[in-house]
């Protein structure tokens, strides 16, 4: 038997215009936490989906202690050992966390001719389970009464029922709070002595020094290299992460701000769980990035002033007159736009082309005669746009869903610039697009600003924040706990105001 | 290489479309009377109504609504038409006091009725956000409540000759049904592909929450194609009747299903988001051609429902498939 318990090699998976994975590898020894790492897109999470059999690899090979096996889909990696906590959460809220842990592998029992579900043996089971992971629930609770955090919890409970040899995390820790890092630090310390293998995915460098072994490096869907993690430094592991020097991560910025533009003061949402008191100013031509933890209500924020969530309190204060804004057609009135946070949920229109995609919010400006649209002119648009923001398509008639992440967003982007905003609020404007388009949309923000345009930057990358941002403003658990400068903000500073919990 | 490739694409994409061409040119060599005049005739009068129906429920279906209600609202369009039309000299007028009025202003006032009806099925999908699918069942159910009460569930005839001419008389060689489906198409064609209510319809279809974001007003839109729908009802219900001469609450019974059907066959997609005026016509031809043919070839009508529901069923299936292959 080798030293490794799962060995994949040179793994290539492609998806309808990108190549996902190209020769990654990973090579996971018994008992041992091992990081994986990458920027959002180098292929972390679908090497892992590879792993526990949702994707299935076009190239490549798995070796699982010793053997050389093909794993059919999530249950037969379960079934080997192999158990995965989703990065995003696939809960059933409206049924208990006993079957929430136990769906679609419930105990089964004889009942006369009928075989069914054995509901104390999995309420027994799932108390066992819960309470390894130092968790006091009730099992028949149902899951939807927990926090995001707990589920996440639950989630683990999940695989380590399953008697996992090798279980995946992928960014476990991004909803919890300190405590429950520790705690979660607490159970993968345990597992790790019981001989599991753990693939830990995360982008906070100081947990990967603290909690890991070995450290692997992908890039663009290919392996860079894996080291032991005693004795890595968070520049070297940005480095290889990269690919490049730091320095030429970001754009020179030339915007210099101005006179405030817009104010909001007091804004508070009818939900009291989620954003109170919101005061905060925008300068001409600034660039104000928004931190904060997970759970921080930014995007509640954002889609509030945008019209997409209720308030109770506040006022919106844009070039010195008050504005209303009940709805988001009341905003792009007023000259504000919004990339949202999630592309394909509320981005972009998928079966629709690019040039629909990009007009769709500005065509009161191309009609003829008050009623018939020019076509004409909305060609004319989306060619400006695609040349001025380098989008790679066909043709303008091409399904915008058929375009990588990077091209969908300089689309959304075109269809805002349309209607010239003033003030552009951009939630995780570079989420899951590669390194190069990143750095183009960070020109394009460059230069918006540069023009005079103002704009709000919410981003989860520290390092975005910090290279990109004039002003930085910090949440915490739905209020503002303070502004830092762009010159002054590290990641301390930050996550000092971060944690700032009442 | 490619080439070969796309021929099977084209054919795998328009199979039910090819198997009703194929069909209709064995019928029309295995028996008599099928290619003239009087069956194209008899074809295109029993398609123009159905796909003025088709057309105004397309902008449910696009918008991954859908509308049941259509066949009674096409219903009671007929029964309220009848009841103001009827010849003054009638005996059993169903509303003796009926001043004589021209079939125009009729066909106004019914199609002002069924699209408030229909302004209500848009009211209570878009604010009250019940499921179109269930509030438009309600609908189907109160509209033919309605439509037995003001009838007393009687049929009912002798319409006026000028309403009559509606329906069987002809502009040259075109039927006036003809005329009145090509104008309802073109309306529906430009409406679709020129006018800002078609592109935030298709935004609505293929992302609500999306199109909401970019500033659409989707409450507005959804409403209008409602009340769209249910004026396109009324001039269906209106023609039909004119045709049939006369109506019952049994008039447009099952008219949603083969709507909807023939949107599908057409490639209006249960995604949403998806569909064109000219698909809408396909889907219509399609469905009445196979009814014809089978008439012809002497099948029993109790086949012909059998075949109509696979073919629903085969063109969904095939139509979903496209998608499932993107992936």
């Amino acid at each position: 038997m080798s030293e490794y318990r799962l060995e994949m090699h040179n793994v290539v998976k492609t998806f309808p215009g990108v190549k996902a994975l190209d020769g990654a590898q990973l090579n996971l020894r018994p008992g041992t936490v091992h990081a994986l790492m990458g920027e959002n897109g180098a292929g972390k999470s679908t090497l892992m989906k590879c792993m526990f059999g949702i994707y299935h690899m076009d190239e490549g090979e798995v070796i699982y202690e010793g053997e050389k096996v093909q794993i059919k889909g999530p249950l037969d990696a379960l079934n080997r050992g192999i158990a995965m906590v989703h990065q995003e959460l696939q809960p059933i809220p409206e049924r208990s966390i006993g079957e929430n842990i136990y769906v679609g592998r419930y105990p089964l029992k004889k009942l006369g001719p009928l075989t069914v579900i054995d509901h104390d043996k999995m309420y027994e089971d799932a108390a066992r389970v819960l309470e390894e992971v130092h968790l006091n629930f009730d099992p028949k609770a149902k899951l939807g009464s927990l926090s995001v955090s707990q589920m996440q919890l639950v989630e683990i409970a999940k695989a380590v029922s399953a008697d996992c040899k090798v279980l995946i995390l992928d960014e476990p820790t991004s909803s919890l709070t300190a405590a429950e890092v520790e705690a979660l630090f607490t159970i993968i310390n345990e597992l790790r002595s019981k001989g599991v293998s753990i693939v830990y995915i995360s982008h906070k460098m100081d947990e990967i020094l603290r909690i890991s072994d070995e450290v692997t490096i992908m890039r663009d869907g290919q392996y860079i290299g894996t080291w032991s993690a005693k004795g890595l430094t968070t520049d070297f592991i940005i480095t290889k992460m990269v690919g490049r020097e730091l320095s030429e991560l970001y754009p020179v910025r030339e915007n210099v701000p101005g006179e405030v533009v817009f104010e909001v003061e007091d804004f508070t949402s009818i939900n009291p769980k989620s954003f109170r008191h919101v005061t905060f100013q925008l300068k001409k031509g600034e660039i104000l990035g928004v931190a904060g933890l997970v759970g921080a209500q930014r995007t509640e924020l954002m889609e509030g002033l945008f019209g997409l969530r209720n308030h109770t309190d506040g006022r919106i204060t844009y070039k010195g007159q008050e504005i209303k804004i009940a709805q988001p057609k009341d905003a792009i009135n007023s000259g504000i736009a919004m990339l949202t946070e999630d592309r394909r949920a509320t981005g972009i229109l998928g079966v629709l082309s690019i040039a629909d995609n990009v007009s769709i919010a500005s065509l009161n400006q191309y009609l003829i005669g008050g009623f018939m649209l020019d076509d004409g002119k909305i060609e004319k648009l989306v060619q400006e746009n695609v040349a001025k923001l380098s989008i790679k398509t066909p043709s303008s008639k091409t399904q915008i869903q058929s375009l990588s992440g990077g091209n969908q967003q300089k689309v959304l982007i075109s269809r805002w610039l349309a209607n010239s905003p003033d003030v552009f609020i951009m939630d995780e404007p570079t989420r899951g697009i590669d390194v190069g388009a990143k750095y183009e949309i960070y020109c394009i923000i460059a230069e918006m600003a540069k023009q005079g345009k103002s704009i709000i930057m919410i981003s989860s990358e520290m390092s975005e924040l910090i290279g990109m941002s004039d002003r930085i403003m910090v949440m915490c658990d739905g209020r503002v706990t303070g502004f830092i400068d762009g010159k002054e903000a590290n990641q301390e500073n930050i996550m000092a105001l971060a944690t700032q919990f009442e | 290489m490619e080439k070969s490739l796309n021929m099977k694409k084209i054919v795998s994409n328009n199979a039910i479309i090819i198997l009703i061409v194929l069909l209709a040119i064995l019928t029309g060599c295995t028996t008599q009377n099928f290619f003239t005049v009087t069956n194209f005739k008899n074809l295109v009068v029993n398609v123009s109504p159905r796909f003025i129906i088709a057309c105004g429920v397309s902008g449910c279906l696009i918008t991954k609504g859908t509308d049941l209600s259509a066949g009674r609202a096409v219903g009671l369009a007929a029964c309220l038409s009848a009841m103001m039309l009827q010849s003054l000299d009638y005996s059993a007028r169903m509303l003796p006091w009926m001043p004589d009025i021209p079939w125009p202003v009729a066909l106004i006032v019914v199609m002002a009725i069924m699209g408030c009806f229909g302004g209500v099925n848009g009211v209570v999908i878009s604010v009250l956000k019940v499921p179109p699918f269930i509030a438009t069942l309600g609908m189907q159910t109160i509209i033919y409540g309605l439509c037995s009460l003001i009838t007393n569930n009687q049929p009912m005839g002798g319409y006026k000759p000028s309403y009559l001419t509606v329906a069987s008389g002809s502009l040259g060689p075109i039927p006036y049904l003809m005329l009145f489906a090509v104008v309802i198409g073109i309306y529906f064609w430009f409406l679709y592909n020129k006018t800002r209510h078609g592109k935030y319809m298709y935004a609505i279809g293929g992302n609500e929450n999306a199109a909401q974001v970019a500033g659409v007003n989707v409450r507005g839109s959804l409403i209008r194609i409602y009340i769209l729908a249910g004026c396109m009802y009324a001039l269906a219900g209106f023609l039909v009747g004119a045709k049939a001469g006369g109506a019952s609450t049994a008039t447009g019974n099952g008219y949603e299903l083969e709507a909807i059907a023939a949107c599908t066959i057409g490639g209006v997609s249960a995604n949403g988001g998806v569909g064109k005026v000219g698909g809408i016509l396909i889907g219509v031809l399609v469905f009445e051609i196979l009814k014809i043919c089978l008439q012809f070839l002497g099948v029993d009508p109790a086949y012909t429902y059998i075949a109509q529901g696979l073919v629903i069923v085969i063109a969904v299936a095939l139509d979903l498939r496209k998608y499932l292959q993107k992936k």
